[in-house]
């Protein structure tokens, strides 16, 4: 069964048909080709797939679509502005947090929740925050620096 | 060397390939499934071990919506890595030898019609003892899982170099201990996945896939599908790690591309991550029994190890890894007599093969942990014994490889004063304990797996019009990088700006073969090859400005953006008029560079010898810090001090980059990881129940690079993404043992053996504070 459920996703007001038992994460790869979010395990293993649901980090993989009608989603393809990328992606690719990448959106999402509600976390924020996120190149070390340095003002962060 | 242009080697610069990753833009295998593609879907083998008796599948493909069915029928041609041992079908044939082994596989139209005819194939078969351990297999009276392969021994290795009798009888001090290592794998991020277009009108082929080593992928899939190899063409898009699991060709590859042939169409295979542990590759449960002669100043005088892997249920990589284990116990340290048994078992589990540290990393814990339980014994400090042993560069080791660069002494020095280790080992309060120890991992295989004659790589660099600069290589960027170390070799001896060039790496099509990233060889030998493609194409360049400056070539100078007279510096033209001057006559310019490993290079006479063989052995020490809590056995690695004399950094951010992300791997391997199986089945085929650390469980760890300028490395740069993880679980084992007092000969080091052991010592202590008189410690073996 399909119905059809109204939401934002990366600022765009949408309609879509969406069948009852859609994921998320289907929905935002195969019916809107936003292949940023990825998969990485069988179900909320990895945060992979983490996208932000009213500002919030929420696993896509777990998140029925219909859950989220009236809801603003945002994906890692909303970071960046006008082709530029925000100072967490800048920081994420000065830094070296990222590899292989692909942890890498799910990791950004929800660095970006954690920044937002808290501007200059501490290592252990980060770290707490982070720790449904699995990255399996890094080592984390890279990834906290990456975080540290998006907090720091414009002018220090380069 | 120094840094001397912008975005060359030795700057700290972010990945080529970074921007896309970081927006989301970066395309991987699943990103491409073309929507029009039918799903692919695996029925696997419910049995750990068990003959075939029928393999019914027409109510499968009666289904509607199901397009094709294949079945082991479909292909009777074996692949494996090893051209000595191509044991496997990508669909099993008269017998399953693992839970999870591919049966048989469908297209469908969609997902869920793909899932219902699984449900629809009747598999019946005759089951047989299966063997979930090496011990198990070799018992005479095991079924062996292949026919020719008695006590289910795929490979035994026996050698020994200089007068090990003779080693042990000069020590002073000889000991003997055994080691256990669970079975780890990979857990790359990216679940396994291809897609692959069968064209029936023209025959062709094209496949995108997971690969590390796409040319080998190209060449099994032909062979399996019995192809002429030119009409197949593969393509490895970005790719969510490797870790060696990709090295292999892997069944779902072959798999997918027999479903596309079978239903003349696109079919989308994307492994589950359940299915992604069980395809493996990983590195094997290993039993090692390790025994090593010490004079009393610290000095070895023999070692002599034996080896038993669970190599999993086909021959992979076995004989590699097997051969690995024994040959870099030499390499690291100067031991005058080194003997070696290896035994690898066929058993009733995935497959394993090459992970990181391939080979090494078992052994390498089972060696520095009795290195540094005998140093205690002896009263001498872990790292003083090291600093007795070492090798001199050059040195030939007794097994026949070379070393050209050796900058451990340095990177001991680093992590001794970096921690502190000189003030505080030894003298941290209860429950902290600091431990060394050092590794090692070879640039490259000085002998590639598949000899051909032909060059170990190639490198191409396209120059046209444009005044673009393409690399095109058939290296795999896995993460790693590899792609940025070549734009800044390139960009280094061109000195362009860094925005002329772009990369293309591995589509059959386009790029030239390459050996794959393996054996951390990219770096070393492909950089090699695009150092020399670099100094062919200035020197088309220099002639090309020469001419048009009409100046002899001796006196033009390249500015990288321009180039000039020397004589006369007001005689200068831009790079774009050189580029049009070097196409006059000729067009579009394709200039190759090749790198090959000189023979010397290559390895002993000895059978196997040439496993181990290397240009460039990396160096590395750790010192790793611990904290233990008595109640819970919880570990916690405080903090990491690493040394990796990676020869020269072409990307010192890279390195590091690596360097974590070894050494964190290697503390995965120590304190939690481990594949399980029970009756038959995987029991952590999971990414939570098989426990990879997170972000919450990981320590700080600092990186220091240490350049011995490797005389043959493309700038002096050797690799340092594999030697720094095997150190760690000896280093992380040395550190609890100072903490609790206790030694750990078993990995992973979990938090329930570390409390079983200490509730254990503490209830003998008072076992023996009960008895009286005190029990005598017992006298050393030997001490002369």
């Amino acid at each position: 069964m399909k119905s059809i459920i109204g939401l934002s996703v990366n600022g765009q007001r949408r309609d879509d048909a969406v069948a009852d038992n859609s994921l998320l994460l289907d929905y935002l790869r195969e019916q809107l080709q936003l292949t940023g979010t990825k998969q990485g395990c069988d179900g909320g293993e990895c945060g992979a797939c983490t996208v932000l649901v009213d500002g919030e980090p929420r696993l896509a993989c777990l998140t029925l679509t219909a859950t989220v009608a009236g809801k603003h989603v945002e994906t890692v393809e909303s970071l960046a502005r006008h082709g530029r990328l925000s100072r967490l992606q800048q920081a994420f690719h000065e830094k070296l947090g990222t590899q292989c990448g692909f942890c890498t959106p799910g990791m950004l999402m929800a660095a970006e929740a954690l920044l937002r509600r808290n501007p200059h976390p501490s290592v252990e924020q980060i770290r707490e925050a982070l720790a449904g996120n699995l990255c399996r190149c890094t080592g984390y070390v890279k990834i906290i620096e990456s975080v540290q340095a998006a907090c720091l003002p414009a002018k220090e962060s380069a | 060397m120094k840094k001397t242009v912008d975005g060359g080697v030795g700057a700290r610069r972010p990945l080529v390939d970074g921007v896309e990753k970081v927006t989301g833009r970066a395309k991987y295998t699943a990103d491409l499934f073309a929507p029009s593609g039918l799903v692919g879907k695996i029925y696997r083998s419910p049995y750990a071990h068990a003959e075939i008796v029928e393999l019914d599948v027409s109510e499968a493909r009666r289904l509607p919506g199901v397009v094709a069915v294949v079945t082991g029928a479909d292909c009777a041609v074996p692949y494996g890595i090893l051209p000595i041992s191509q044991n496997e079908y990508p669909l099993a044939r008269e017998r399953v030898r693992y839970f999870g082994e591919p049966v048989a596989a469908v297209a469908a139209r969609d997902e869920r019609t793909a899932a219902q005819a699984l449900k629809l194939i009747r598999f019946t078969v005759r089951e047989l003892p299966f063997y979930l351990s090496a011990r198990e297999a070799r018992k005479p009276a095991a079924v062996p899982l292949h026919a020719n392969k008695a006590g289910n021994l795929e490979r035994e290795v026996h050698n020994e170099f200089g007068e090990l009798g003779a080693g042990f009888a000069q020590a002073d001090l000889v000991r003997e201990d055994s080691f256990h290592c669970a079975e780890v794998t990979h857990v790359h991020m990216e679940p396994n996945a291809a897609t692959a277009t069968y064209d029936p009108s023209r025959e062709h082929l094209t496949l995108h896939t997971v690969s590390q080593v796409p040319y080998y992928v190209h060449l099994m899939v032909a062979q399996c599908l019995a192809m002429d190899t030119a009409r197949v063409r593969v393509i490895k898009p970005f790719i969510g790690g490797g870790f060696g699991a990709r090295t292999e060709t892997l069944n779902f590859e072959i798999i997918c591309a027999l479903l596309a042939r079978a239903a003349n169409g696109t079919v989308n295979l994307k492994l589950s991550r359940e299915e992604t542990f069980l395809t493996h590759r990983g590195r094997p449960e290993s039993d090692i029994r390790i025994k090593i002669g010490m004079r009393r100043d610290g000095r070895l005088t023999a070692c002599e190890c034996e080896v038993v892997q669970r190599g999993g249920a086909y021959g992979g990589y076995g004989i590699i890894t097997i051969l690995y284990a024994g040959a870099l116990l030499n390499g690291l340290y100067d031991i005058p007599a080194v003997g070696y048994s290896g035994f690898r078992v066929y058993t009733n589990t995935p497959p394993c093969g090459a992970m990181r540290g391939h080979g090494t990393v078992n052994v390498r814990f089972a060696f520095e942990s009795l290195l540094d339980a005998m140093s205690q014994e002896l009263g001498l400090d872990p790292i003083a014994v090291r600093r007795r042993n070492l090798l001199k560069a050059p040195a030939v080791t007794i097994n026949g490889l070379q070393v050209r660069s050796y900058g451990l002494p340095e990177c001991l020095d680093r992590v001794e004063q970096a921690s502190g280790w000189r003030e505080r080992a030894g003298k941290m309060p209860r429950w902290r304990g600091l431990g060394v120890a050092c590794s090692h991992y070879v640039s490259g295989s000085a002998k590639p797996v598949h000899w051909t004659g032909e060059p170990h790589a190639t490198v191409v660099l396209k120059l046209d019009f444009d005044a673009g600069i393409t690399i095109l290589t058939g290296a795999s960027d896995i993460g790693q990088g590899s792609s940025t170390v070549l734009t800044q070799v390139v960009i280094e001896v061109l000195g362009v700006d860094q925005r002329r060039i772009r990369v293309i790496a591995n589509d059959s099509a386009i790029t030239p073969k390459d050996n794959g990233s393996y054996s951390s060889r990219v770096t070393f030998m492909v950089g090699n090859a695009a150092l020399q493609a670099a100094r062919n194409l200035k020197e088309i360049l220099i002639n090309a400005a020469a001419a048009r400056l009409q100046v002899p070539a001796a006196q033009v100078e390249c500015l990288g953006e321009s180039y000039r007279s020397c004589v006369e510096p007001e005689k200068e033209v831009s790079f774009g008029e050189v580029v049009a001057q070097s196409l006059v006559d000729t067009g579009t310019l394709f200039v190759k560079g090749t790198y090959t490993c000189p023979a010397e290079f290559q390895g002993g006479k000895q059978r196997g010898g040439a496993v181990g063989s290397t240009m460039g052995f990396s160096y590395a020490a750790q010192v790793v810090e611990v904290s233990v809590d008595p109640d819970t056995g919880r570990v916690t690695p405080e903090k990491v001090w690493v040394a990796v004399d990676c020869g020269f950094a072409i990307n010192p951010l890279s390195v590091e980059g690596q360097t974590q992300g070894a050494v964190w791997m290697g503390m995965g391997q120590a304190m939690s990881e481990q594949t399980r199986f029970d009756k038959g089945k995987p029991m952590a085929a999971n990414i939570l129940d098989y426990a990879l650390p997170t972000i919450a469980d990981s320590p700080p760890i600092e990186v220091y690079l240490v350049e011995s300028n490797d005389p043959n490395g493309p700038f002096g740069a050797k690799e340092g993404s594999e030697g720094p993880l095997s150190g760690f679980p000896a280093a992380f084992a040395a550190a609890v043992k100072q903490a609790t007092g206790i030694g750990f000969n078993r990995l992973p080091i979990t938090p329930e053996v570390v409390l079983d052991a200490i509730v254990t010592k503490d209830e003998e202590a008072a076992a023996a504070a009960d008895a009286a008189p005190a029990v005598q410690p017992l006298e050393p073996e030997k001490v002369n």
